[in-house]
């Protein structure tokens, strides 16, 4: 074993550690420095996980495409999201912490998903949970403290759950390490309950809505958008090997994306709104979970639908951060206050139900495939269904943009929101080349 | 070249976007590159020597079997023609457009991209990408610049569709899992038609239906259309409604023969019911525009009639003169209606109605309006001379003649409601006394002159000497028989 096959996720550390000791001994008006430093850290991750894509298994830890991908995901996701951050966290009083947090939840993703034992996965739960809850309160203000009581207590609730899923697979089959390992049925619904929680599946969803409403905008980015990689790319390795519930995963699928679907329909605050699409994302993602194992398509799907999902949903709450109002109302008439900022949300929106040729389509079509190889054909047809419903709840944000009245107001740009835009219809338009790469 | 023809708006459309840039000056750079466009279809249809040419191959998505593949042949030639003439016509009757002018062409330069991309895709994919992007392009356009209920108009618009391009989509995804190896490539699948099962066709047909629209998916419609702005359903009418048809002819016949064949019933069944009730609907519309949406509905039927005999097992010749009756119909049908929308679209900028019992007397105070409008009613309810009567002919011809005597017979009493709704509206609108708006009604400006008369002309052309579209189409259609037939 080589100490730099896990350069990524040691950089990411340095970084973290780094960055929270610089920001011990700068002047508060010049803590920019560690978000520089965290950014550069995370891009170094990028870039040694491109370099040196090898791949290998050592004891608790597996480096392969589905722990490259994730790496690679999770660190341009976060660099976007501490751009966004930075632009307005100056001056703060807890400036450092802000983004050593988000680089140390960064992290725990990462292992989540390159986690080959189940200790080594409660302990990436616990590593990208925990700075996720300070996050979720950061701004000690009454709806972030909300926010993060609610996360944290139904975190560790059902952290505990997995804890004891994780028991009750060790005992039965006397191994925590992947291979070895063969998790009964109870064990497998306690292991998702962690999991999901995390992934913001149906039915431990309920802390989205209120986190992406009362933590700050570039947080309830991150947290509807970052973990979720992490925990869905962990259920995908125990769902190819550790257990055997395709059956269950479906019906929870299905669930997850009705149900989101359903809730964000009538939301006239666009964070609730996006809170909800991300959970009916969510249960789009969790279908080539469910076929894990069953069909070759199942892991291009999987990891090509989150990194597209990643950069939309990031661009879509990028713009809610640039435009800097949370009403649906509100954003009547944007395409005429700041014309790009619009064509970012149109471009993110019409990504997220998946129009070509953006990136999410690219990876819908191969979860379709998927599933329909897979076995599940009919989870095709209701997640095609599913995306029929939610053109309606992103048209109601969508038509008013273009809306004759309420132009007034100052010209906002959103550099951050553009290039996520970018991002998508670049990923999708280059889909073949990231997937002959990938 | 077809790269070129299919990209040359969407850049045209970018040099839009550039600041500082006059209203006068977009609409003209929209007029010379439609125009442009035009003239570059025209050489290709020069050049063409059969078979499928033009034809251009890249590699987009390897690991799924889907590429950038484009390329023309008799069946998609004619349409693209119709299609840049078409989008010609609407960017010179939208030369005094005075609401966002740039945003308009600019829209409109995208949907033009996307439509010929759609008649020029031989990927699957492809096919679908351009498919799902016209949907966007047209409800930009019906929100933005429509008038009436046109928010509900446009999200029902949206919704259906997008519900049509997703059955569609799954469907695409069967045929690609039933191919071996797996690909997307329509001309791989053509060659080799997979052994799918009849869910594929189910999901295959109920997308294109939506589009297309038959009875009873066509609710959608009128409201579309009445909603839209004139040069925008002269576009949904005249083009989007034919990928619908088109799909069926380029894809569901030749991909899946063998279903095809099996329900070829299903498919006649429903393009007489969407015949009938199409024209019989239209019979009662106080609307115009409303009025001219069901009588497409009712023309679609007859294509999708004469698509459904070409999967029974009569007589060759009279299967391959129904085939070339629809791709006729197809082009026929674009002219025509794209000529009538825009006509309902004048009366609508000098009286703001649409409601037929408003008028009266049109013609004595608009002498050119009433006359050409007229000559597309006529030429609609396929009278000999015009487009309409040698498409249709063709099509009842083929489709007594391939088995469906009945089916055929019964459809004929189509063309008689259509004549009576037709001259009853002339009759109404534009003779007898003036109503309460004919006062508002002025003759046409010359740019809607221009706009009109050249899709009208054209379908006289046609209706007289038929033999330079024919030849194109009939060896596409003989085509379409052969791989229906294996």
């Amino acid at each position: 074993m080589s100490p730099l096959a896990l350069l990524p996720e040691l950089l990411i550390l340095a970084g973290a550690v780094a960055g929270l000791v610089t920001g011990l001994f700068v002047a508060r008006d010049r803590q920019r420095v560690v978000a520089w430093t965290n950014g550069v850290a995370l891009a170094g991750a990028a870039a040694a996980t491109t370099m040196n894509p090898e791949t290998m298994a050592f004891d608790g830890y597996v480096v392969d495409r589905v722990t490259n991908v994730t790496r690679l995901t999770v660190a341009l996701a976060t660099i976007l999201v501490i751009c966004l951050a930075a632009g307005r966290a100056r001056g703060d009083t807890r400036e450092s912490e802000l983004y050593t947090l988000v680089a140390l939840a960064a992290l725990g993703t990462i292992t989540m998903a390159g986690a080959g034992d189940l200790l080594v996965l409660v302990a990436a739960y616990l590593l990208a949970s925990i700075p996720a809850y300070a996050l979720a309160g950061f701004a000690k203000d009454a709806p972030g403290t909300e926010a993060a009581l609610k996360y944290y207590l139904m975190g560790a609730f059902l952290g505990v759950l997995m804890l004891a899923g994780v028991t009750i697979a060790y005992g039965s089959s006397g191994a925590t390490a992947y291979p070895e390992t063969r998790a009964p049925a109870v064990a497998a619904v306690l292991l998702l309950a962690g999991l999901l929680f995390k992934a913001g599946g149906v039915p431990a969803h309920f802390w989205v809505p209120d986190v992406a409403e009362g933590a700050s905008r570039p947080v309830a980015a991150f947290v509807t958008t970052v973990p979720k990689i992490g925990a869905l790319a962990a259920l995908y390795r125990l769902a190819s090997g550790v257990f055997d519930e395709p059956a269950l995963l479906a019906v929870v699928a299905a669930a997850t994306m009705t149900l989101g679907n359903l809730a964000a329909f009538h939301q006239d605050n666009v964070r609730r709104l996006l809170a909800y699409s991300t959970v009916s994302q969510a249960g789009y993602l969790l279908v080539p979970v469910a076929v894990a194992g069953r069909t070759d398509l199942a892991e291009p799907a999987l990891l090509f639908y989150l990194a597209a999902y990643a950069i939309t949903n990031l661009g879509a709450f990028a713009v809610v951060a640039t435009a800097g109002t949370d009403t649906l109302a509100d954003y009547a008439g944007l395409a005429r206050r700041s014309p790009w900022t619009a064509f970012a949300l149109v471009v993110c929106l019409l990504g997220l139900v998946g129009t070509p040729p953006t990136a999410v389509f690219a990876g819908k079509l191969l979860m379709f495939a998927a599933a329909w190889d897979g076995g599940y054909a009919w989870l095709a047809v209701l997640a095609a269904a599913n995306t029929v419903a939610s053109v309606f709840y992103y048209l109601r944000w969508i038509r008013p943009v273009f809306a004759q009245e309420g132009g007034a107001g100052e010209s906002r740009t959103g550099a951050v929101a553009l290039m996520a835009a970018a991002g998508s219809l670049v990923l999708g338009i280059a889909a073949g080349v990231v997937l002959l790469i990938a | 070249m077809l790269s070129i023809v299919i990209f040359l708006p969407l850049a045209a459309a970018a040099l839009l976007a550039l600041p500082r840039l006059g209203a006068r000056a977009a609409t003209w750079i929209w007029i010379a590159a439609t125009a442009a466009d035009l003239a570059l279809v025209v050489a290709m249809w020069a050049g063409y020597g059969g078979g499928t040419a033009y034809e251009t191959r890249l590699r987009w998505i390897p690991s799924v079997g889907a590429g950038y593949h484009v390329g023309v042949d008799g069946l998609s030639l004619p349409l693209i023609a119709m299609t840049s003439l078409l989008f010609l016509l609407c960017a010179v009757y939208s030369l005094r457009e005075t609401h966002r002018p740039r945003a308009y062409a600019a829209l409109f330069l995208f949907l033009q991209t996307v439509c010929l991309g759609v008649f020029a895709a031989l990927d699957l994919l492809l096919f679908f990408v351009f498919f799902d992007l016209a949907i966007v392009g047209m409800y930009f356009v019906i929100v933005g610049w429509g008038h009436g209920d046109r928010a509900r108009s446009g999200l029902k618009f949206f919704l259906y569709t997008f519900l049509g391009s997703l059955a569609l989509l799954l469907g695409f995804i069967g045929l690609y899992l039933a191919a071996e190896p797996h690909t997307f490539d329509m001309a791989d699948l053509i060659a080799n038609p997979p052994p799918a099962g009849a869910p594929v066709l189910l999901a295959v047909g109920v997308g294109l239906a939506v589009k297309t629209p038959v009875v009873p998916v066509h609710t959608w419609l009128p409201p579309a259309h009445t909603d839209a702005p004139a040069a925008g359903s002269a576009i949904l009418a005249g083009v989007l409604l034919k990928l619908g048809t088109y799909g069926l002819a380029r894809i569901a016949v030749p991909m899946l023969p063998g279903q095809w064949r099996a329900y070829a019933w299903v498919v006649i069944v429903i393009g007489v019911l969407s015949v009938l009730y199409g024209a019989l609907v239209a019979l009662a519309q106080e609307n115009l525009k409303r009025l001219i949406a069901y009588t497409s509905v009712n023309h679609m039927g007859y294509i999708v009639l004469a698509l459904g005999a070409a999967g029974l097992s009569g007589g060759r010749a009279a299967r391959e003169l129904a085939v070339s009756g629809a791709v006729t119909q197809m082009v026929s049908h674009g002219l025509i209606t794209g000529a009538l929308f825009l006509i309902s679209g004048v009366l609508w900028d000098r009286a703001g109605s649409y409601q037929i019992g408003k008028y009266g007397g049109i013609a004595g105070k608009a002498p050119v309006l009433s006359g050409l409008t007229a000559m597309a009613a006529f030429a609609s309810l396929g009278l000999p001379g015009f487009s309409g009567f040698i498409a249709e002919f063709q099509i009842f011809t083929g489709v007594i003649g391939a088995g469906a005597a009945v089916a055929g017979a019964v459809s004929l009493t189509g063309i008689l409601i259509t004549a009576a709704l037709l001259l009853r509206m002339l009759h109404r609108a534009f003779l007898g006394e003036p109503g309460e708006l004919t006062g508002r009604v002025g003759d046409l400006r010359p740019h809607e002159s221009a706009a009109i008369a050249p899709l009208l002309a054209l379908s006289l052309v046609i209706g007289i000497a038929p033999r330079w579209l024919l030849d194109l189409i009939e060896p596409a259609a003989q085509a379409v028989v052969t791989l229906a037939g294996r």
